[in-house]
């Protein structure tokens, strides 16, 4: 079975008439139909709707836009009108939002055709999909693995070509490490880059909606379409958007890259290793400098992104009660026993434990010693970029330490999940732009990803760093003969 | 350095979270976030003296704009979403408060 192309590929062939938008949208759910039984990238579609609105795109007499006819998936934290939104929660296990979210307009303003709903860790709290309600999503590559999370089943849904983009939201890593552990593009804009009107909060400081694809052009269009200012969310900067696709050179030359060595030290994957520093060697041949620096606090980015994050989320899922959308759990004769019985009901366990974490780090008492401190550690992470990037244009890392781990191994240990995002919690705690590219594949066929930090506001450096280098280390397909009809 | 996590600490925090946490629950969260925050006792090692908080990457940009009146989520839309509604009178019900 062939793959699906690109989307800028596919958008090409709907505008010279070798395709419709509707062929292309069928061809999206016929695959969806024979691989997905054993994949688990969605959680719920509309078939109809994406038909109907494929129809509509090719009545017209002038594209859309630059996403004309384009299948996409979208993480279930983002809000669909009309089409289930669960965040991969029991608590909102039957919501359907009223409204559409700006990325959703954007996207479909853009000729785009939302196909689905994708599997996510429950309120996008994990690296795995292991904590999403029902039940998570498999690694193309390898299926008693974890695509890694949250975004884990729009990461599957673009490394199987199920749709050849979608949605995800980066809180600590959410896009990036998926889109390394599934071998597609995975990009995190800058804080405040992209609206965030319709997402459903977990961490306001940190979360970002940002794009998967099989290729770094399909990034950077997605990008330039969902990007800018709106009105609704006063934490989306007033910055103007720029042709981010349109930059794409594929030359290096004058630009520098750094790398934080002693972050290397321990717990790092051989293999994964080993891929990175051919990549620094593919980066150099194609002009960049390769330079060390040291990003001292970065080795604290794990413990205050716990810290942050989840007093963040205690508070943003105080809202979860049972009044007005959601569950409500029966038989409760108080109020306050109506909270309780449906936040116990409806919650996961790592909802729960994410809660009550956060609620401890901002109890009276603890507040000075964990949240205020983390939040004084937050400074001195971002001030150490600050600093690298006075001699330097981008940090390269690893995305992920190793590649996918096998389903159920880390899920009752909260630490070694945590984990999985040393590398990926820093940017969004400094508000920087990330993205990871794939690098190669481990002797065994699992994907490791390159990621690249920016300034602030400084994607179209890392996009052109990604592409130039995926010009020259050029995606790698999974053999899905595995988990297609037999 | 804060005292390790006891079950009254997770009994007392679940209280203020409004979580009821069964049996098993109290167990293992008691022991997994007392592992966490024995963790996160590292950040107590980083020098932060004379270090402001960061709350948020675009603290220095405050968004303004003018306050003009918008078309807000439809009433009726939105007590359809509720568990229980009285929606004649455009009202999301709850039990008896008093």
């Amino acid at each position: 079975m062939q793959a699906l192309p690109t989307a800028t590929a596919l958008r090409d062939a709907i505008r010279r008439r070798e395709l419709t938008a509707e062929g292309a949208v069928q061809q999206a759910l016929d695959r969806i139909h024979d691989l997905d039984g054993a994949l688990h990238a969605f959680l719920h579609m509309d078939e109809a709707r994406a038909l109907t609105r494929a129809r509509d795109l090719d009545r017209r007499t002038t594209p859309a836009g630059p996403l004309h006819g384009v299948p996409i998936a979208i993480k279930d934290n983002i809000s669909t009108r009309g089409l289930r939104t669960t965040a991969g929660s029991r608590i909102l296990e039957h919501y359907t939002p009223a409204f559409d979210a700006t990325v959703i307009e954007r996207l479909e303003a853009a000729g785009a055709v939302v196909i689905g709903k994708t599997v996510c860790d429950e309120f996008a709290m994990g690296s795995s999909t292991e904590h999403s309600a029902f039940g998570p999503s498999r690694n193309p590559w390898a299926l008693d693995r974890i695509p890694g999370g949250s975004s884990g089943g729009s990461a599957v849904a673009v490394a199987a070509g199920l749709t050849p983009l979608a949605l995800g939201s980066d809180t600590g890593g959410s896009v990036r490490q998926p889109a390394a552990l599934c071998g597609v593009v995975g990009l995190k804009p800058t804080y405040g880059r992209v609206s965030r009107y319709g997402l459903i909060a977990f961490a306001s400081s940190l979360d970002q909606i940002g794009p998967f694809s099989r290729s770094v052009p399909d990034a950077a269009l997605t990008l330039e379409v969902i990007a800018g200012h709106d009105r609704r969310d006063s934490t989306s900067a007033q910055r103007a958007v720029e042709p981010f696709a349109a930059a794409l050179s594929g030359d290096l030359r004058g630009l520098r890259i750094g790398v934080p060595r002693h972050l290397l030290d321990a717990g790092v994957d051989p293999h994964v290793l080993k891929s990175f520093d051919e990549s620094l060697g593919v980066l150099a041949s194609l002009g960049a400098a390769i330079s060390t620096v040291e990003l001292p606090h970065s080795r604290y980015a794990i413990p205050v992104y716990y810290l942050v994050a989840t007093a963040e989320a205690s508070a943003n899922l105080a809202r979860y009660d049972g009044v007005r959308y959601g569950l409500r759990a029966a038989g409760a004769a108080t109020l306050d026993e109506m909270y309780e019985k449906t936040r116990s009901a409806g919650f996961g366990a790592e909802v729960k434990r994410r809660i009550v974490l956060g609620t401890y780090v901002l109890s009276a008492g603890y507040y000075d010693a964990y949240y205020l401190k983390a939040q004084q550690v937050r400074t001195l992470i971002r001030q150490d970029y600050e600093r690298a990037f006075e001699s330097v244009d981008a940090v390269a890392l690893p995305t992920s330490p190793t590649p996918a781990f096998k389903i159920g191994e880390r899920v009752e240990d909260p630490i070694q999940m945590y984990l999985a995002d040393v590398f990926t919690v820093a940017a969004p705690l400094a508000g920087l732009p990330a993205i990871s590219v794939p690098s190669g594949l481990t002797p065994d066929r699992l994907p490791i990803g390159l990621q690249l930090t920016g300034r602030a506001w400084e994607e179209a450096t890392i996009l052109r760093m990604a592409d130039a280098f995926e010009r020259v280390r050029p995606i790698a397909h999974p053999d899905l003969a595995v988990a297609g009809r037999v | 350095m804060a005292p390790k996590l006891s079950r009254e600490d997770v009994l007392r925090v679940a209280d203020l979270a409004r979580l009821e946490l069964t049996e098993d629950e109290i167990a293992r969260f008691t022991r997994q976030l007392a592992d966490v925050l024995a963790y996160a006792e590292d950040v107590q090692g980083a020098d932060t003296s004379g270090t402001p908080p960061m709350s948020h990457p675009l603290a220095s940009e405050t968004a303004w704009r003018e306050d003009e009146p918008v078309p807000s989520l439809d009433r009726a839309e939105s007590l359809e979403r509720a568990p229980q509604a009285d929606r004649a009178a455009g009202l999301f019900k709850v039990p008896k408060v008093l």
